[in-house]
């Protein structure tokens, strides 16, 4: 058996220098792939993932076609070199998995009544994982969304908590995930205080378990408002390019 | 559009119910259907059992092998659990390669099972490394009347329960099997309870015309110990944080029932 890793040092301090509450660094582009609908990319920490969404558009095969609203199809995939031991391309059980939470976190949040009979297709891929990646991918997917011009009701926020080295601990990298107690991840609509994907493993008691959902919810929220600056920027910069058109 | 039109009603009448605290098959919001558990019943498996839990019916086989361990946990034993939606079981099911639905039931059962460490996996290595045994934990839904995830995690641990596992021998690297058997190693008997959310109240057990109409669906398992082990939300409506809290000091005293339930089986 390998040595006990050490997951949280006597400071306080976590395997990749952050302390207990302290989310990994986030960057965010918005609008980067010329060919969708809308799109957009995630750093946070190692993660690097895309995501794009093509739709409303007709929907193929016809018979899927929802007579009152739009179908909302969603493929979290992982690349076979964004881990350690290469991943097979097919989908695994557990990307099945994860594209049917995730496709359920964005439902609530989407008008897609306004759009019936067509489909809205959002695909997340992970080019690196490095822990947290359906977090990440729905935090990304919901600025792609915002980018293909979707109504939605909210953004969609994601943030994982849980327990490491004994602490309870904010945006789990991959070792904490794979070595510590207990990840909860969970996706959240700050306007609405409603959480549309929640998935635990590991052990807590309910105690814990309340102030890690708590302090997955104060993540949310800190990215949340990146999320907002990162479209702002996007918007601003078209914004600022329009007028130079003009005046000339 | 018919069956649009149906559901829009049918809601109506659940979701009215609900608010006065009742329910259509006249349970109390809190309240399983009735539980039937046997087990062994199929002499092949080296565990079995056979849930009703109301009218949805939930058969799990578990089979024994030797295989290799993953190359991480060199020293223990591999879970593998599967679901089958057998097309006898609903007009819904239809027969072909495993569809998300039976993918995540299969996933949230083995979470259940797994994050408690219910198997001692690492009583289960035969040669490190080399060759442990493989736990095939396969749940066959047979009749489906709503909630399949508390009925098959239920069955599942009612079959791990009567698992016999066979005694062996090493000879120059090969094992041998011996007619002896043990009963499979257990340290924990995780059990989990599943919520729908019906216009923002929850209902224990929900059974298939609640879960037609539910925006949110909600389990959480819990070790013997009173830890939470498992979490999925499920279903395209939300949750607010005080209601998942609600919902998981509801679920630890179902579960302690239940166990009672299926410990006594």
């Amino acid at each position: 058996m390998t040595e006990k890793i050490v997951l949280v040092n006597e400071d306080g301090i976590r395997t990749d220098g952050r302390k207990l509450s302290e989310l990994r660094p986030i960057k965010l582009e918005v609008g980067i792939l010329s060919n969708a609908d809308g799109s957009a990319y995630i750093e946070q920490g190692k993660n690097k993932i895309l995501a794009a969404v093509y739709g409303p558009r007709e929907v193929h095969p016809r018979h899927m076609a929802l007579p009152d609203r739009a179908l909302l199809r969603c493929r979290y995939h992982m690349a076979p070199f964004s881990v350690e031991e290469r991943k097979s391309p097919a989908p695994s059980r557990r990307e099945v998995e994860l594209s049917k939470v995730i496709r359920e976190a964005f439902e609530p949040a989407i008008f897609l009544e306004k759009f019936p009979r067509t489909s809205i297709d959002l695909f997340i891929e992970v080019l690196q994982a490095d822990g947290g990646t359906r977090c990440a991918g729905v935090t990304v997917a919901s600025l792609a969304l915002a980018n293909a011009g979707i109504p939605m009701r909210d953004l969609i926020v994601a943030c994982a908590a849980g327990k490491a080295g004994g602490h309870l601990v904010l945006d789990l990298n991959d070792i904490e995930d794979k070595e510590g107690e207990a990840d909860i991840p969970i996706a959240y609509m700050p306007s609405f205080n409603a959480i549309s994907l929640l998935q635990m493993d590991g052990l807590l008691t309910i105690e814990e378990f309340q102030q890690a959902i708590n302090l997955a919810l104060e993540g949310c929220k800190q990215i949340y408002a990146l999320q907002k600056e990162a479209l702002k920027a996007k918007y601003q910069a078209i914004k600022e390019t329009a007028e130079v058109t003009e005046e000339e | 559009m018919m069956s649009v039109m149906v559901s829009r009603i049918r809601r109506q009448q659940i979701a009215q119910l609900i608010a006065d605290g009742k329910r259509l098959d006249g349970r109390g919001l809190k309240d399983y259907r009735p539980i039937q558990i046997e087990s062994g019943i199929i002499g092949k498996a080296e565990g079995s059992a056979r849930v009703r839990l109301g009218k949805t019916e939930v058969m799990v086989g578990v089979k024994i092998d030797i295989g290799e361990p993953f190359s991480d946990r060199p020293n223990e034993g591999v879970l593998t659990t599967n679901a089958e939606f057998v097309p006898l079981a609903s007009p819904e099911f239809e027969a072909g390669p495993p569809g998300e639905e039976s993918m995540e039931l299969a996933r949230v059962v083995d979470r259940g099972v797994r994050e408690s460490k219910a198997i001692e996996l690492e009583k289960l290595c035969i040669i490190p490394g080399k060759k442990v045994f493989v736990i095939f934990v396969d749940v066959y839904v047979l009749n489906h009347d709503g909630n399949l995830i508390d009925a098959s995690t239920l069955a599942s641990i009612a079959a791990l329960l009567n698992t016999k596992i066979f005694k062996y021998e090493i000879k120059d690297g090969e094992v041998e099997k011996k007619p002896d058997l043990s009963p499979l190693p257990l340290r924990d008997i995780p059990i989990s309870v599943t919520f729908a959310s019906i216009n923002g109240i929850l209902v224990v057990d929900p059974w298939l015309d609640e879960e037609e109409v539910m925006d949110a669906r909600l389990t959480i398992a819990f070790s013997k110990d009173g830890k939470i082990c498992a979490i999925q939300k499920g279903g395209s409506g939300t949750l607010s944080p005080q209601q998942i809290i609600e919902a998981a000091n509801i679920a630890k005293e179902k579960t302690e029932e239940l166990r009672e339930i299926v410990v006594k089986s």
